[in-house]
């Protein structure tokens, strides 16, 4: 089952299949829950692991990685998304279709540096932080860190290395979440000697 | 819907993590079982909390047992337990023979002793509900078949 999307952005259209949202929304709520507090879960037995919160934020994107590096997989099984052309559709897809499809929002695409290479999610609510608040003891505890790490990993799949880190973060004061995005550079793709 | 991926995904990374930092510690397979079960504890009492807000009181211990197989399965784990039994005397197993954490993983013998690990945190999650619905319980998992495994749940008399 799928719903066709037409978007049209800057006089070019694009067609996005989206997966069909079920009726039953609050099921679909009560399992972003479940991802919720598994994951605040995760982050308390880190906190405990770890003494300090670099660590901590460097453990989380290490592991978002590892899951960015399977999640793309899926994403592309479950969207019809065809190759990115350039970065902007790239920023187009991650925001309207990715997290739509796996955290249930669409945050806003903006600040694009002027070499068209860097820009800004901004999310107004973020799932992760729901029922979150930070203690004074963790200031340079990244929360949402995960996030960085899957993007990264997953944008890597796609032969796209590029730099995730959170400019804003509504859980250390600001009114909104912004990660910022950079892209570094397209990885070529090694061939192994003797194919052609 | 497309969480329940993003959920077994951390999952595995959770299970991942919990036993890498125990080959560095030099910890034993079953303080990481006791970790990840902790763990699942802790979000089956929140879980329970949002999940029956506004639902009636229950009647029995039945009653709570029947909630858990129905509705908190499947709304954690996309369906419903395939099988209750119970002695009415406070053992209750629950049987789900295609059990959604275990299903991605080949059938057969191959990876049988792995399958626990893929338990404990879903052990805890019914042991978590269980304690925020007034019931003390003890519940262990076991596989012989996969994906099919069995949910033990002894209710502790307080």
């Amino acid at each position: 089952m799928s719903r066709q999307g037409n978007r049209g952005t800057e006089g070019k259209k694009m067609l996005w299949y989206l997966p069909f949202i079920s009726p039953s929304a609050s099921m679909h709520l009560m399992n972003s829950e479940l991802f919720t507090l598994t994951y605040g879960a995760l982050v308390t037995q880190l906190c405990k692991d770890y003494e300090n919160d670099e660590e901590v934020n460097k453990q989380l994107d290490k592991m978002g990685y590892n899951m960015g590096v399977r999640l793309i997989e899926d994403f592309l099984a479950r969207s019809s998304v065809g190759r990115c052309h350039d970065f902007r559709e790239t920023a187009d897809v991650i925001a309207k279709v990715a997290f739509k499809m796996y955290l249930g929002i669409t945050p806003s695409v903006t600040n694009w540096s002027p070499a068209g290479d860097e820009f800004s999610l901004i999310l107004e609510s973020n799932p992760l932080v729901d029922f979150v608040e930070l203690p004074d003891n963790h200031n340079g505890l990244i929360y949402s860190n995960l996030l960085c790490g899957v993007l990264r990993g997953a944008l890597e799949m796609v032969q796209m290395a590029v730099d995730v880190k959170f400019a804003q973060d509504t859980l250390r004061g600001d009114n909104v979440t912004e990660i910022r995005m950079k892209f570094i550079k397209r990885i070529e793709e090694n061939i192994p000697v003797g194919d052609e | 819907m497309a969480d329940e991926a993003l959920f077994q995904f951390l999952h595995n990374e959770l299970i991942q993590y919990v036993y890498k930092s125990a080959e560095q510690g030099e910890m034993e397979n079953g303080r990481c079982i006791t970790r990840l079960e902790n763990m699942g504890f802790r979000v089956g009492q929140g879980l329970i909390e949002r999940f029956t807000k506004d639902t009636a009181r229950f009647k029995d211990e039945l009653d709570v047992m029947k909630f858990i197989c129905k509705d908190f399965w499947t709304s954690v784990f996309k369906k419903q337990i395939d099988n209750l039994r119970t002695n009415h005397q406070g053992i209750y197993v629950l049987q789900d023979n295609k059990f959604r954490l275990l299903a991605q993983m080949s059938g057969g013998k191959q990876y049988l002793e792995h399958a626990p690990k893929y338990l404990a945190f879903s052990c805890g999650l019914v042991r978590g509900g269980l304690s925020n619905l007034g019931v003390k319980s003890i519940v262990t998992a076991e596989v012989s078949t996969m994906p099919a495994c069995k949910f033990q749940i002894m209710i502790q008399k307080m």
